[in-house]
Protein backbone atom coordinates (compact mmCIF):
# COMPACT_ATOMS: atom_id res chain seq x y z
CA UNK A 1 0.00 0.00 0.00
CA UNK A 2 1.31 3.23 -0.90
CA UNK A 3 1.29 6.07 2.08
CA UNK A 4 2.25 9.85 2.42
CA UNK A 5 5.73 8.41 3.65
CA UNK A 6 6.53 6.82 0.29
CA UNK A 7 5.70 10.10 -1.26
CA UNK A 8 7.72 12.06 1.20
CA UNK A 9 10.94 9.95 0.17
CA UNK A 10 10.35 10.86 -3.44
CA UNK A 11 10.03 15.14 -3.32
CA UNK A 12 13.75 15.85 -2.80
CA UNK A 13 14.20 14.15 -6.00
CA UNK A 14 11.03 15.91 -7.37
CA UNK A 15 11.84 19.11 -5.90
CA UNK A 16 15.65 19.22 -7.75
CA UNK A 17 14.18 18.02 -11.01
CA UNK A 18 11.61 20.82 -11.07
CA UNK A 19 14.49 23.24 -9.32
CA UNK A 20 16.32 22.48 -12.91
CA UNK A 21 13.70 22.53 -15.14
CA UNK A 22 12.58 26.10 -13.87
CA UNK A 23 15.25 27.60 -12.12
CA UNK A 24 12.82 29.66 -9.86
CA UNK A 25 12.15 27.65 -6.12
CA UNK A 26 9.44 28.88 -4.61
CA UNK A 27 8.01 28.06 -8.70
CA UNK A 28 9.24 24.38 -8.30
CA UNK A 29 8.18 23.93 -4.88
CA UNK A 30 4.50 24.86 -6.13
CA UNK A 31 5.06 22.52 -8.71
CA UNK A 32 6.14 19.42 -6.41
CA UNK A 33 2.95 20.47 -4.04
CA UNK A 34 0.05 20.20 -6.58
CA UNK A 35 2.06 17.14 -8.06
CA UNK A 36 1.83 15.41 -4.46
CA UNK A 37 -1.70 16.35 -3.81
CA UNK A 38 -2.61 14.96 -7.85
CA UNK A 39 -0.91 11.90 -6.86
CA UNK A 40 -2.39 11.44 -3.19
CA UNK A 41 -5.72 12.13 -5.11
CA UNK A 42 -5.53 9.71 -7.60
CA UNK A 43 -3.45 6.63 -5.85
CA UNK A 44 -6.63 4.59 -7.39
CA UNK A 45 -5.17 4.96 -11.34
CA UNK A 46 -1.84 3.84 -10.07
CA UNK A 47 -3.14 0.25 -8.77
CA UNK A 48 1.18 -0.49 -8.99
CA UNK A 49 1.20 -0.87 -12.73
CA UNK A 50 4.83 1.33 -12.65
CA UNK A 51 7.16 2.34 -10.10
CA UNK A 52 5.55 4.73 -8.39
CA UNK A 53 8.72 7.04 -8.97
CA UNK A 54 8.02 6.51 -12.45
CA UNK A 55 4.28 7.56 -11.83
CA UNK A 56 4.90 10.55 -9.82
CA UNK A 57 7.20 11.64 -12.55
CA UNK A 58 5.12 11.38 -15.23
CA UNK A 59 2.71 13.45 -13.23
CA UNK A 60 5.26 15.86 -12.40
CA UNK A 61 6.72 16.11 -16.11
CA UNK A 62 3.15 17.26 -16.89
CA UNK A 63 3.07 19.54 -14.62
CA UNK A 64 6.25 21.19 -15.54
CA UNK A 65 5.31 21.09 -19.24
CA UNK A 66 2.35 22.99 -18.40
CA UNK A 67 4.31 25.93 -16.10
CA UNK A 68 6.94 25.99 -19.60
CA UNK A 69 3.85 27.27 -21.54
CA UNK A 70 2.99 29.90 -19.46
CA UNK A 71 6.91 31.27 -19.22
CA UNK A 72 7.16 30.75 -22.77
CA UNK A 73 4.73 33.08 -23.39
CA UNK A 74 6.73 35.77 -21.66
CA UNK A 75 10.18 35.09 -22.66
CA UNK A 76 12.19 35.17 -25.98
CA UNK A 77 13.97 31.61 -26.22
CA UNK A 78 16.12 32.73 -28.84
CA UNK A 79 17.78 36.43 -27.92
CA UNK A 80 21.16 35.26 -27.31
CA UNK A 81 22.13 36.19 -23.65
CA UNK A 82 26.02 37.54 -22.81
CA UNK A 83 26.98 34.08 -21.28
CA UNK A 84 25.84 32.18 -24.75
CA UNK A 85 27.29 34.56 -26.82
CA UNK A 86 30.65 33.61 -24.62
CA UNK A 87 29.85 30.10 -24.65
CA UNK A 88 29.78 30.35 -28.77
CA UNK A 89 33.06 32.00 -28.83
CA UNK A 90 34.65 29.35 -26.31
CA UNK A 91 33.44 27.00 -28.92
CA UNK A 92 34.72 28.37 -31.83
CA UNK A 93 38.04 28.50 -30.18
CA UNK A 94 38.51 24.52 -30.14
CA UNK A 95 39.01 24.75 -33.32
CA UNK A 96 41.65 25.53 -36.00
CA UNK A 97 41.16 27.73 -38.47
CA UNK A 98 40.66 25.40 -40.87
CA UNK A 99 37.99 23.99 -38.51
CA UNK A 100 39.31 20.87 -37.39
CA UNK A 101 40.25 20.56 -33.69
CA UNK A 102 43.00 22.21 -31.98
CA UNK A 103 45.47 19.58 -31.04
CA UNK A 104 44.82 20.62 -27.13
CA UNK A 105 41.12 21.13 -27.58
CA UNK A 106 40.11 17.60 -29.03
CA UNK A 107 37.47 15.10 -27.14
CA UNK A 108 39.81 13.23 -25.18
CA UNK A 109 38.25 9.14 -23.99
CA UNK A 110 36.31 9.11 -21.35
CA UNK A 111 36.86 5.20 -21.07
CA UNK A 112 34.00 3.61 -19.01
CA UNK A 113 31.84 6.14 -17.80
CA UNK A 114 29.05 4.68 -17.16
CA UNK A 115 31.02 3.45 -14.30
CA UNK A 116 30.35 6.95 -12.62
CA UNK A 117 26.22 6.70 -12.83
CA UNK A 118 27.09 4.65 -9.40
CA UNK A 119 29.39 7.37 -7.59
CA UNK A 120 27.05 10.20 -5.58
CA UNK A 121 29.76 12.56 -6.33
CA UNK A 122 29.41 12.08 -10.13
CA UNK A 123 25.74 13.48 -9.77
CA UNK A 124 26.89 16.68 -7.71
CA UNK A 125 29.45 17.36 -10.95
CA UNK A 126 26.01 16.85 -13.14
CA UNK A 127 23.92 18.69 -10.98
CA UNK A 128 26.58 21.80 -11.34
CA UNK A 129 26.91 21.46 -14.59
CA UNK A 130 23.73 21.91 -15.97
CA UNK A 131 23.32 24.88 -13.31
CA UNK A 132 25.82 26.28 -15.18
CA UNK A 133 24.59 26.52 -18.24
CA UNK A 134 22.35 29.59 -19.10
CA UNK A 135 18.59 29.80 -18.77
CA UNK A 136 17.33 29.25 -22.22
CA UNK A 137 19.94 26.62 -23.27
CA UNK A 138 19.01 24.59 -20.56
CA UNK A 139 15.66 24.91 -20.81
CA UNK A 140 15.52 23.89 -24.63
CA UNK A 141 18.29 21.20 -23.10
CA UNK A 142 15.93 19.82 -20.56
CA UNK A 143 12.90 19.72 -22.42
CA UNK A 144 14.38 17.76 -25.12
CA UNK A 145 16.49 15.11 -22.99
CA UNK A 146 14.54 14.94 -19.17
CA UNK A 147 10.57 15.99 -20.08
CA UNK A 148 12.05 13.88 -23.96
CA UNK A 149 10.10 16.02 -25.94
CA UNK A 150 11.01 15.62 -30.09
CA UNK A 151 12.34 19.09 -31.44
CA UNK A 152 9.22 19.99 -33.35
CA UNK A 153 7.59 20.20 -30.02
CA UNK A 154 10.19 22.07 -28.70
CA UNK A 155 10.26 24.51 -30.97
CA UNK A 156 6.57 24.78 -31.18
CA UNK A 157 6.48 25.00 -27.16
CA UNK A 158 8.62 27.56 -27.33
CA UNK A 159 8.51 29.50 -30.59
CA UNK A 160 11.44 29.13 -32.03
CA UNK A 161 12.41 27.68 -35.58
CA UNK A 162 14.01 24.23 -35.72
CA UNK A 163 17.72 25.76 -36.89
CA UNK A 164 17.50 27.57 -34.02
CA UNK A 165 16.64 25.07 -31.67
CA UNK A 166 19.62 22.36 -33.18
CA UNK A 167 21.96 25.19 -32.81
CA UNK A 168 21.04 25.91 -28.66
CA UNK A 169 21.10 21.70 -28.29
CA UNK A 170 24.47 21.64 -29.87
CA UNK A 171 25.43 24.32 -27.82
CA UNK A 172 24.53 22.78 -24.50
CA UNK A 173 25.51 19.21 -25.68
CA UNK A 174 28.83 21.05 -26.28
CA UNK A 175 28.68 22.95 -22.94
CA UNK A 176 28.08 20.24 -20.67
CA UNK A 177 30.50 17.71 -22.51
CA UNK A 178 33.41 20.25 -21.64
CA UNK A 179 32.27 21.06 -18.15
CA UNK A 180 32.02 17.04 -17.55
CA UNK A 181 35.53 16.96 -19.09
CA UNK A 182 36.94 19.44 -17.02
CA UNK A 183 35.40 18.71 -13.67
CA UNK A 184 35.13 15.20 -13.56
CA UNK A 185 36.80 13.42 -16.85
CA UNK A 186 39.74 15.98 -16.40
CA UNK A 187 42.12 12.46 -15.92
CA UNK A 188 41.41 10.97 -19.49
CA UNK A 189 43.75 10.11 -22.27
CA UNK A 190 44.59 12.86 -24.62
CA UNK A 191 43.06 12.08 -27.65
CA UNK A 192 44.83 11.53 -31.47
CA UNK B 1 35.04 16.10 -46.32
CA UNK B 2 33.56 17.28 -43.37
CA UNK B 3 35.47 19.51 -40.90
CA UNK B 4 35.27 18.84 -37.43
CA UNK B 5 33.10 21.58 -36.89
CA UNK B 6 30.60 20.10 -38.93
CA UNK B 7 30.64 16.94 -37.70
CA UNK B 8 30.07 17.67 -34.19
CA UNK B 9 26.78 20.07 -35.41
CA UNK B 10 26.02 16.77 -37.24
CA UNK B 11 26.18 14.25 -34.41
CA UNK B 12 24.49 16.76 -32.35
CA UNK B 13 21.22 17.04 -34.86
CA UNK B 14 22.01 12.97 -35.43
CA UNK B 15 20.59 12.66 -31.89
CA UNK B 16 17.81 14.82 -32.81
CA UNK B 17 16.27 13.72 -36.28
CA UNK B 18 16.76 11.20 -38.71
CA UNK B 19 19.64 12.13 -40.54
CA UNK B 20 19.76 11.50 -44.49
CA UNK B 21 21.91 8.79 -46.22
CA UNK B 22 24.68 11.16 -47.58
CA UNK B 23 24.81 12.92 -44.38
CA UNK B 24 25.60 9.45 -42.86
CA UNK B 25 27.93 8.28 -45.20
CA UNK B 26 29.90 11.99 -44.92
CA UNK B 27 29.77 11.32 -41.23
CA UNK B 28 30.95 8.00 -40.71
CA UNK B 29 33.79 8.94 -43.62
CA UNK B 30 35.20 11.27 -40.95
CA UNK B 31 35.05 9.27 -38.07
CA UNK B 32 36.88 6.40 -39.49
CA UNK B 33 39.49 9.01 -39.73
CA UNK B 34 39.37 10.72 -36.78
CA UNK B 35 39.63 10.30 -32.77
CA UNK B 36 38.61 13.21 -31.68
CA UNK B 37 35.16 13.02 -33.35
CA UNK B 38 34.67 9.60 -31.85
CA UNK B 39 35.41 10.94 -28.59
CA UNK B 40 32.80 13.84 -28.95
CA UNK B 41 30.45 11.37 -30.19
CA UNK B 42 30.84 8.51 -27.46
CA UNK B 43 30.72 12.11 -24.78
CA UNK B 44 27.54 13.36 -26.11
CA UNK B 45 25.94 10.06 -26.37
CA UNK B 46 26.93 9.44 -22.65
CA UNK B 47 25.45 12.76 -22.26
CA UNK B 48 21.97 11.28 -23.26
CA UNK B 49 22.43 8.12 -21.10
CA UNK B 50 23.05 10.24 -18.35
CA UNK B 51 20.14 12.04 -18.73
CA UNK B 52 17.71 8.90 -19.05
CA UNK B 53 19.56 7.66 -15.95
CA UNK B 54 18.62 10.94 -13.71
CA UNK B 55 14.82 10.34 -13.97
CA UNK B 56 14.65 6.92 -13.99
CA UNK B 57 16.82 5.73 -11.42
CA UNK B 58 17.04 6.08 -7.74
CA UNK B 59 20.50 7.14 -7.75
CA UNK B 60 19.89 9.93 -5.23
CA UNK B 61 17.77 8.39 -2.62
CA UNK B 62 19.76 5.39 -1.49
CA UNK B 63 23.25 7.48 -0.70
Amino acid sequence: MINDNMLADIRPDMLKFARLQLRDDALAEDVVQETLAAALGSLKEFAGRSALKTWVFAILRNKIVDQIRVQSRTTNISALSHEEESMDETYDSLFKENAHWSPNERPSSWGDPEESFRQKSFWVVFDACLKHLPENTARVFMMREFLEFDTAEVCKELSITTSNCNVILHRARNGLRRCLEKSWFATGAKAC
Amino acid sequence: MLTCKEVTHLLSEAQDRKITVAERVHLEMHLAICKGCRNFKDQITFLREACRHYTKSEHSEKD
